[in-house]
């Protein structure tokens, strides 16, 4: 573990002129994934600037749409009466993650833009485009049972382990972002890059861009939200197949859909052609079958995650189903 | 002579665990908690080949990085003796014998600095072409000499080929459990101190005794020179068993260059290509049988890997040996030597994977001859060992078999699969049976009776968080008769003497026939008026004699399993609402911490029906999942209601205490329970471990 520098940022401005334009530099929220790296020589900052103290901790109702700081902590936004009042798809999705522990210490901010869990990536001994570019992705003929069916490319099939980042993706989350040249907001979905064959390229955002917040817009009255997650042991353990959903069903039809998928691709995958598909049509589980294959339609599984395919389909089906009841 | 008891006996009663507030308020000292003045800390630079040289180290520039004080490697480690352990022959040349295997150690004064230092130095390597890839038809099998631990490696009774020929009813089946780590909580830590012309180690060790003879000769000490302590263990299964793991010779020639003590402590994704884990195994179980169920013939064949290093070969299929009748009966194992990490001792290593193979052909033929397969054992039932013909000792299997059924509820149970459907869960029960070897091994003993009135024991024991120290103290204060509360049980120091290990459920038969002992022979004496001088008085036992007087029989613990478990018909994911294990251990000393064992072993052995593997990528030679999020161990999510009972066992051919062991048999069997209750509730076979949900998924659709 290299020797770093620590400063603890006294507001915001400070915070992005430490870090922006300083490639040596990182924020750090709950360290939980930062610190991790660090230890495995995955990431060797020279600076640490802990952000923590930012006011940057609440959860407010501004005029309908409500904000989530940054540094809001996982397990705070999940216990919010706001939250689990409004958005219990996003309760839910930040329980089902990770573990007690955790969840007091990871930060809204850290969350969203968490590294992938591909083992190559956290290992430094081995080949990783994400890690180095150019030396090549060993997980596309290796490991990668738990690796990307969507959206992936020859450079990298990672995905994005986030829970979190999946149920805002379902409800049209914007993000809030202060670089040098001031704040911003985006959609959550375009803070996002594409993978295409600069895998270690991960946000749109500028380098040293600090998340600010998020915010969300109101849902609708009669709006049913829900998140569903697979994993391989019961608890504490990542997604191999994840559904959040938000769903208002009107006389039988689906009057409104937003699906979002976890674990399947490099980013949360909002479902689009099947949301398409639904709109204005049946609410029924034939209905939610034919969306969800049109949506992995494009799929392209690699030998030994084929059988996320039939689950994401499945997990889709079944979340619907039960929203729609 | 006559004798009056101050105290109610202890023996079976639940003691809580004597050192339990030590540990709780982290009073307790861990191998890497030991404070020493002068303390330096030395770093693993491991391989990052599978196999080849190591053409160059740049020795010059490591030095100069802040804090480091020195660098092992080849050209400046001590020459050390060839012991046959070639894990521990190490700096002793430019070989790679595996991906992670330490080319140089790093020494610094702080561990951050070692380990920045260790990760910075730069080894040049001449690779050659590797072969890290297991497969049940390698072309390199072999049939090795023996198995684990000195088994033999065929047995052959009657004609199998000829039985299974004319069998009724033939189960002919592949089955594969994946490589497993050990994974104890705490990690691999040795710290030497050289004082006074003697080096004391401090470490995580399963074997004080043990470790501490095989570095006094691969370093070519002086007898007496080599002291190892290891108080309190947070958790081996095997995997801090004998031979000593690398961190300790590390350690002892890191001290021994620098002049001042050393910690070599490892992280956890060291621990996987260091330290052990439990082989892949194929294995092909055939089953010949009368339309009854009645079993004519038995194979069980094995194979499974080891590396370049040692020839270390599972057990699997011994277990076949003696489970169930049958006149033609015949077991075997190949090994095919790889360019992996060197597998180890894995808890229920052999009766662990092999009963998988064994307990799930049992169930496919109880399908296939339509007899309940609580009732399909029973009638395979035998009272002498069916491989080599000799009487048990005690085996009361039948009696495990029946009170299981009847705690689970087990009658009644309608034997058709895929039947039971409720809600998003297909549901499913499923059963096997366990038997793990009741081993006792030579162990010397010491108590002392001090003029205030208490005694204090000593034995190298281990205790690894089983409460082992406590049923130590149960039975030597009802050997003195005395109240536990004036006996102190000193264990983990190699200082006291032969001792077996903790390993193979054998610790507390074996150190207990000592113990118990030598507490007879003191209270004798100071019944009989002998004077106690200051100092106290001590009497010595040492078992080696006694225990190879012992009658030849074949001695087991047994036990039967019971498992239910939904299976979510669109995901695939398993859950264990219900597990039931009932065991013939011999005498329960304890029935508290044993029955803490018994959760233990059936909990580890639901972890590794559904969840662990280690994924080597065979291109590297490496565990790609080397890290407690991506190797799944279970939860307590994972862990429903764990039922535990025993059945009375008295069996006076086993050792003064009447003991058993426990410690492994709660794994044996309860994967293939759990997997034969998938297949009653899918109707889908799971062959191969773990069942997760990607291969339960294809069996709801
Ligand atoms: C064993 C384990 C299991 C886990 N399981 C799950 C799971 O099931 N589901 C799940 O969703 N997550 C899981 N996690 C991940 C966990 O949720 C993340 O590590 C956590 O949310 C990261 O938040 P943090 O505040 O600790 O981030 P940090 O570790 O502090 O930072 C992570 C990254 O974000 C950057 N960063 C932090 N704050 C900001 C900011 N405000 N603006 C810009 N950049 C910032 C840092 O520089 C760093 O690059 C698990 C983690 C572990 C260790
Ligand atoms: S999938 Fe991506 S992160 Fe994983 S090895 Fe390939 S490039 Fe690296």
């Amino acid at each position: 573990m290299r020797e770093f520098s620590y400063a603890r940022a006294r507001d915001v401005d400070a915070a992005v002129s430490l870090v922006a334009d300083n490639p040596g530099a990182r924020y750090l929220g709950g360290g939980t994934n930062l610190v991790d790296l660090m230890k495995l020589g995955i990431e060797r900052p020279e600076l640490l600037v802990d952000v923590t103290g930012l006011p940057l901790d609440e959860v407010v109702d501004d005029g309908g749409r409500l904000r989530i700081g940054a540094l809001v902590r996982n397990s705070d936004l999940a216990a919010h009466p706001l939250v689990r009042e409004r958005y219990p798809v996003l309760s839910q999705a930040v329980l089902n993650g990770a573990s007690g522990q955790l969840r007091n210490v990871a930060t809204t901010g850290g969350n969203l833009v968490q590294r992938t869990r591909c083992g190559y990536f956290t290992d430094p001994t081995m080949p990783c485009n994400k890690r180095m570019p150019g030396s090549g992705c060993p997980a596309i003929e290796g490991e990668h049972h738990n690796l990307a069916i969507l959206g992936a490319s020859d450079h990298c099939v990672a995905t994005h382990p986030s829970d979190l980042a999946v149920a805002l993706s379902a409800l049209d989350a914007r993000v809030g972002v202060q670089d040098l040249a001031g704040p911003h907001e985006l959609p959550l979905e375009d803070l996002y890059r594409p993978v295409g064959d600069r895998p270690d390229l991960e946000l749109t955002v500028r380098d040293g861009a600090l998340l600010t917040g998020v915010s969300l817009p109101p849902l609708p009255a009669g709006t049913r939200t829900g998140y569903r997650k697979v994993r391989e042991r019961a608890s504490y353990a990542f997604a191999i197949g994840a559904v959040a959903a938000v769903l208002v069903v009107a006389d039988g039809m689906v009057s409104d859909v937003r699906i979002a998928l976890g674990a399947v691709a490099s980013h949360p995958w909002r479902a689009r052609i099947a949301e398409r598909e639904l709109r204005g049509g049946p609410a029924t589980a034939e209905a939610f079958e034919a969306a969800a294959v049109a949506e992995l339609d494009a799929a392209r599984p690699l030998r030994d995650n084929a059988y996320k395919v039939p689950l994401t389909r499945d997990l889709v089906v079944a979340v619907l189903t039960e929203l729609a009841r | 002579m006559t004798r009056t008891w101050q105290a109610a006996p202890s023996v079976g009663h639940p003691l809580t665990r004597v050192e339990g507030l030590d540990k709780v308020t982290g009073r307790a000292r861990y191998a890497a908690d030991i404070a020493l003045p002068g303390l330096v800390y030395g770093w693993v630079v491991p391989a990052t080949i599978p196999r080849g040289r190591v053409i160059g180290i740049d020795v010059a520039a490591t030095l100069a990085m802040p804090g480091v004080l020195a660098v092992l490697h080849p050209h400046n480690a001590p020459r050390l003796a060839d012991i046959g352990e070639g894990t521990l022959a190490l700096f002793q040349n430019d070989r790679v014998a595996h991906r992670g295997a330490p080319v140089a150690l790093v020494i610094a004064d702080t561990p951050e600095r070692a380990r920045e230092a260790a990760e910075r130095t730069a080894v040049d390597y001449l690779p050659e072409p590797h072969d890290a890839d297991f497969r049940p038809d390698h072309p390199g099998l072999y049939t090795p000499d023996h198995v684990n631990p000195n088994n033999a490696t065929t047995t052959d009774k009657g004609d199998v080929d000829a039985a299974i020929a004319g069998a009724a009813v033939v189960v002919d089946r592949e089955y594969r459990t994946p490589a497993q780590h050990n994974n104890a909580m705490e990690p691999h830590s040795a710290t030497a101190v050289w004082a006074d012309d003697r080096v004391t180690l401090y470490t995580s060790t399963q074997y004080a005794y043990t470790v501490a003879q095989s570095l006094t000769r691969l370093f070519g000490l002086a007898p007496g020179t080599m002291r190892v302590v290891s108080e309190h263990i947070g958790g081996g299964f095997g995997n801090k068993g004998a031979p000593a793991r690398p961190d300790a010779a590390l350690a002892v020639m890191a001290a021994t260059l620098v002049g001042r003590p050393v910690r070599v402590t490892l992280t956890r994704p060291q621990l996987y290509p260091l330290t052990g884990y439990r082989t892949p195994t194929a294995q092909r179980v055939r089953l010949g049988a009368d339309e009854d169920g009645r079993l004519v013939a038995l194979e069980h064949r094995a194979a499974s890997q080891t590396s370049r290093l040692v020839e270390f070969t599972e057990q699997t299929a011994i277990y076949s040996r003696a489970m169930y009748a049958a006149d033609n009966l015949r077991t075997s194992h190949r090994v095919v030597a790889l360019d992996v990490p060197t597998p180890r001792w894995m808890r229920a290593p052999g009766e662990a994977p092999g009963s998988f193979g064994l307990e799930s052909a049992m169930d496919e033929l109880a399908e296939a001859c339509g007899v309940d397969p609580v009732e399909l054992r029973l009638r395979n039932d035998t009272q002498a060992e069916p491989a080599s013909g000799l009487p048990f000792s005690s085996r009361r299997l039948a009696e495990c078999l029946r009170e299981g059924a009847r705690r689970f509820g087990w009658a009644g149970r309608d034997p058709r699969p895929a039947g039971r459907r409720d809600g998003r869960w297909w549901r499913g029960t499923g059963m096997a049976g366990a038997h793990y070897p009741a081993r006792t091994a030579p162990t010397t003993a010491h108590v002392t009776a001090l003029r205030s009135g208490d005694y204090v024991v000593r034995v190298a024991a281990t205790d690894l968080g089983t409460g082992a120290r406590t049923a130590l103290t149960q039975l030597a204060a009802d050997a003195l008769e005395v109240p536990v509360t004036t006996v102190r049980v000193l264990i983990g120091d190699s200082d006291f003497g032969p001792a077996h290990g903790a390993g193979g459920s054998m610790g507390t038969a074996s150190w207990g026939w000592p113990v118990v002992t030598a507490c007879h022979d003191l209270a004798h004496r100071l019944a009989s008026g002998e004077p106690l001088p200051p100092e106290g008085l001590t009497s010595t036992f040492d078992s080696t004699d006694a225990v190879g007087a012992r009658r030849d029989l074949s001695r087991y613990a047994f036990g039967a399993h019971f498992a239910e478990v939904a299976v979510d018909v669109s995901t695939g994911e398993v859950r264990v609402p219900r597990l039931t294990g009932v065991y013939a251990v011999g005498r329960v000393v304890n029935p508290l911490t044993a029955r803490s064992q018994l959760l233990g072993g059936m909990t580890m052995g639901l972890s590794c029906a559904l969840l662990e593997e280690s994924m080597m990528d065979a291109r590297f030679g490496g565990f790609v999942n080397h890290n407690l999020a991506d190797y799944h161990v279970a939860t307590n999510a994972d862990v429903g209601e764990l039922d535990v009972a025993f059945v009375d066992d008295p069996d006076d051919e086993l050792n003064p205490s009447g003991v058993k062991g426990l410690g492994e048999i709660g794994i044996v069997g309860v994967p293939a329970a759990i997997a034969n209750a998938v297949w009653h509730a899918t109707g889908v076979r799971q062959r191969e471990l773990p069942i997760g949900p990607a291969r339960a998924i294809t069996s709801g659709q």
